[in-house]
């Protein structure tokens, strides 16, 4: 395997993580105002993700320093070309960010109701945008051949686009619910039960007729062999068992389920555009490939010896704060947002 | 409207308004530790109070901090694609490394603290105040290694027209970096030290937890007078460095047009005309740009026609002349800044150690408002540093002007820019709500009042457990 193969996988690996971690977190985030009824129970649905959304977020951080790291042109082209949709999330990861700490401090209704509505778009804007921005690196767009990429923003939001977007936000409220399941106890864990219950049907139909466009309209799926098309039916597949468990009360078998949904859709997105990462709608010369969009080799290996040492300690103390935080909440519990 | 200036003018804001929280949030997190661990030691309540009081604050300056650096981690990609289709092998690196080591360890650690108070064994609790710390001097170290490599580029080679790393370990030992990340460190202990050391001195002025408070700025105020100490060595240093590296910008710094005469002096204040190319009615100390700039009692500094004629020779026609204005009155008042704060640090630590801080109700005054000294020191210090390099994005390789995303409009720039620009004004005023009203309560009223009620908490546990 090459560097610029390797860093290729690094790269979908962090932005397979972020999705699986910070999509329930969007998923609470976006919930909260509806499941809690007083404010009381918004804050134990909020607190939930207290310690770890953060952390979760610095997935997406790591993951787009690595893909300038490692594929100058890839960082260049896409976040030049997707200028006004990276605004349009940095301001909701802005004000999502500032809420949770923001929204505790004062107590006084309006300032909670602005907070509440700040946390809201804030966690339903940017999975709304990872969905329409994944449904365009599956379709390509004009990327001429100076690598630069052209056109507005709404050139962006085509059909197929918008629907990748809605299908990915309902991933990650599902997603969510099945995380809330996990950290809570009798009435706010069945509340979530209840909503997961009627979001998946949605969500289930949402995913297949993505996937079936997907089938029809791009190579992405199929890109490596008709055998692919197993992951985004495994992606499916687990969706619809992660409702089955969700009736059972099972819920850490739906947890499971949901996040192997995310993962092989992610996965099938990125397997699908290897070699590439970035598709030109204006011939197969200008794509970016791993090959013509990457670093030296000097600065690739320089990087492998560094993150591949550096990965393991961060999961390993990642995951152990999630043990630590791995109650559920109770009434006594510290509540700090 | 021109997209480079709307871009340059977007940078710069953000990242002014970025470095507004950061320093706070490193020097911060150092005073905390310190009276975690105290507490830690001795098992005096006061400090544990005082380590949740600052903390809170702390929690409030780190929320802005966070979310306006992932702005700028994604900045370079949206406005400078040029700028990093070109250096991104070497420039990419230090954020990529930054984001690993640097930002899990903060985000991580500062989860467990936050919500780790009953659940980990004080131990633990402790060491994550100190590792946020470790992480965010380590994100410091890494961002400044970028940073460093666009004032001295090291480590690199030309290959298709592009930059690539040549010498991971150059850029590691880079000069720039040695004398810039020791700077920057200590300025922002300094920062979170002036701060503690105000606000305590507020609270003893309101006859607030006095006897508390003094703790809080006797510590505050040690750490504030020997970092600053510290900084303004290091800035000496720094000014000997740029002779060698940037003579242009140390020229602009000093207003110096034509060559200085041996021994050269130091001008305090004077005015300056750009168009014309002079600079009149100077107040100068005799010996002192020398001694500054070559740590001895000689030597003649070169002015900025000097450095232009040569630089046109070697880069080819064009004005290397940095804004002049701008870069030697920001230094000016950095230095004026700096001297202030070692005085009033030294000062404080002498009546704090006499104990008389309740008998000096002015200076006590004069500190709450020595708040805001650092952080103007601070912004100067960034502008004097980035404006002082202009034309050149990357000092003798790259010119700003050439690193602009191609694509990108102006439209786009200035929907971006005014939609930043509007939600970061809504955030500092929101913060500084926060904090005073955070800083104005009297927690020793609250404390009376909350014995008499019961757990809020207590109620809802019962009623959960009974739906
Ligand atoms: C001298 C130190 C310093 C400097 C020059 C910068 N930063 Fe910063 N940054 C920090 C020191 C820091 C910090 C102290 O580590 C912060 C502030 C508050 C915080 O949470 O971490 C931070 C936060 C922070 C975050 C959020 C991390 C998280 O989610 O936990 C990002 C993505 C960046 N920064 C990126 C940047 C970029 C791209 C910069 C250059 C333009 C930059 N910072 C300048
Ligand atoms: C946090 C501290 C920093 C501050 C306050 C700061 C401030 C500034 C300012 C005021 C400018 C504008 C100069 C001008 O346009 O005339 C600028 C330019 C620039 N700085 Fe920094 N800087 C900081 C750190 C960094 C770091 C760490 C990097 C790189 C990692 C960086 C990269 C740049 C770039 C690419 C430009 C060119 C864009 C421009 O000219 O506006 N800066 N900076
Ligand atoms: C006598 C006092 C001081 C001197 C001689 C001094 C010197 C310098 C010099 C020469 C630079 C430019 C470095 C470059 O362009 O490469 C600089 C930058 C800077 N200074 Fe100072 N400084 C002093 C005090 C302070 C104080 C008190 C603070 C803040 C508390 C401060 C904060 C900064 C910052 C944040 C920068 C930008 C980052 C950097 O380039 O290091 N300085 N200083």
């Amino acid at each position: 395997m090459q560097l610029s193969e390797l860093w290729f996988l690094l790269i979908a690996f962090m932005f397979t993580l972020f999705f699986v971690l910070e999509g329930f977190d969007f998923g609470v985030g976006t919930v909260a105002r509806f499941l809690g009824w007083d404010d009381y129970e918004k804050r134990v649905y909020l607190n939930s993700i207290g310690p770890f959304w953060d952390a979760n977020e610095v997935w997406l951080i790591s993951a787009g320093a690595a893909m300038f790291a490692a594929f100058p042109h890839w960082y260049a082209t896409f976040f030049s070309g997707f200028y006004i949709a990276f605004v349009f999330m940095l301001l909701a990861l802005i004000l999502r960010g500032v809420a949770f700490e923001f929204r505790g401090k004062v107590d006084n209704p309006l300032w909670k109701k602005v907070w509440d509505g700040a946390l809201f778009f804030g966690s339903v804007v940017p999975p709304f945008l990872w969905g329409v921005a994944l449904t365009n690196f599956m379709t390509g767009v004009p990327i001429d051949e100076n690598k630069e990429m052209l056109g507005g923003f709404l050139q962006l939001l085509h059909p197929f686009a918008l629907l990748g977007g809605v299908m990915f936000t309902l991933l990650c409220i599902v997603h969510g619910l099945q995380f809330i399941t996990l950290r809570t106890v009798g009435e706010l864990q069945q509340r979530a039960r209840v909503a997961s219950a009627k979001f998946t049907p949605v969500a289930l139909i949402s995913l297949l007729v993505f996937a079936a466009i997907g089938l029809w309209k791009t190579d992405i799926f199929t890109a490596h062999g008709p055998g692919w098309i197993a992951l985004p039916v495994l992606a499916w597949g687990a969706l619809l068992l992660s409702g089955v468990f969700n009736k059972q009360q099972r819920n850490g078998l739906s947890f499971l389920m949901t996040t192997i949904t995310i993962i092989a859709l992610t996965a099938s997105v990125f397997i699908g555009l290897f070699p590439r990462v970035m598709i030109s709608t204006l011939g197969a010369a200008n794509d970016l490939t791993v090959y013509n969009a990457s670093s030296g080799d000097y600065s690739l290996k320089v990087m492998s010896y560094i993150s591949l040492t550096l990965i393991p300690f961060v999961l390993a103390y990642q995951g152990w704060s999630y043990y630590v935080f791995r109650e559920r909440l109770k009434g006594k519990d510290q509540l700090e947002y | 409207m021109d997209p480079l200036i709307l871009a340059r003018i977007q940078f710069a804001s953000t990242t002014l308004f970025h470095y507004i929280f950061v320093p706070m949030s490193i020097g911060l997190a150092l005073t905390i530790a310190i009276m975690q661990t105290i507490y830690y030691r001795t098992g005096n309540e006061q400090y544990r109070k005082l380590t949740k009081f600052f903390g809170t604050l702390f929690l409030i300056n780190f929320a802005v901090g966070v979310v306006t650096g992932i702005l700028q981690e994604f900045q370079f990609g949206m406005n400078w694609s040029t700028y990093s289709r070109f250096v991104g092998d070497v420039f990419g690196p230090s954020l990529a490394i930054e984001g690993l080591l640097a930002f899990f360890m903060e985000s991580t650690f500062i989860g467990l603290w936050v919500f780790g108070w009953n659940r980990l064994p004080k131990r633990i609790h402790l060491l994550s105040i100190w590792l946020v710390l470790f992480g965010t001097v380590l994100s410091a170290f890494w961002i400044l290694t970028a940073n460093s490599f666009m004032h001295h580029p090291v480590g690199f080679e030309f290959f298709e027209g592009r930059a690539q790393m040549n010498d991971f370990f150059a850029l590691l030992k880079n000069p720039q970096l040695w004398v810039q990340f020791p700077h920057v460190l200590f300025s922002a202990f300094a920062t979170g030290a002036f701060f503690v050391a105000g606000v305590s001195a507020w609270k003893i002025r309101k006859k607030q937890q006095i006897d508390m408070f003094k703790k809080s700025f006797r510590i505050s105020i040690v750490i504030a007078t020997l970092s600053t100490v510290v900084v303004l060595l290091v800035g000496h240093q720094q000014a000997l460095h740029l002779m060698t590296a940037q003579p242009m910008k140390m020229a602009a710094a000093e207003a110096l047009w034509e060559d200085s005469t041996d021994p050269a002096p130091f001008t305090v204040v004077a005015k300056i005309n750009p168009e014309e190319k002079t600079t009149t009615n100077e107040i100068q100390i005799p010996y002192m740009l020398s001694i500054l700039s070559f740590n001895k009692f000689s030597g003649q500094v070169e002015g900025m026609n000097t450095i232009q004629a040569h630089y046109e020779e070697k880069y080819g026609p064009g004005n290397y002349i940095p804004p002049v204005r701008t870069v030697f009155w920001s230094f000016r008042t950095m230095v004026f800044t700096g001297t202030i704060m070692v005085l009033l640090g030294a000062y404080g630590w002498y009546i704090s150690r006499k104990n008389k801080l309740e008998t000096k109700p002015l200076f006590m005054k004069v500190m709450v408002f020595a708040i805001s000294l650092p952080f103007i020191a601070n912004s100067v210090g960034w502008l004097m540093t980035e404006m002082g390099r202009q034309p050149w994005v990357v000092f003798g390789v790259m010119k700003t002007e050439d690193s602009v995303s191609p694509n990108v409009t102006a439209g786009q720039v200035l929907f971006s820019l005014i939609s930043f620009s509007t939600l970061y004004a809504i955030l500092a005023g929101v913060a500084i709500y926060l904090f005073v009203r955070t800083i104005k309560k009297d927690a020793s009223q609250e404390e009376a009042a909350q014995v008499a009620s019961v757990d809020p908490f207590d109620k809802e546990d019962v009623e959960i457990a009974t739906k």
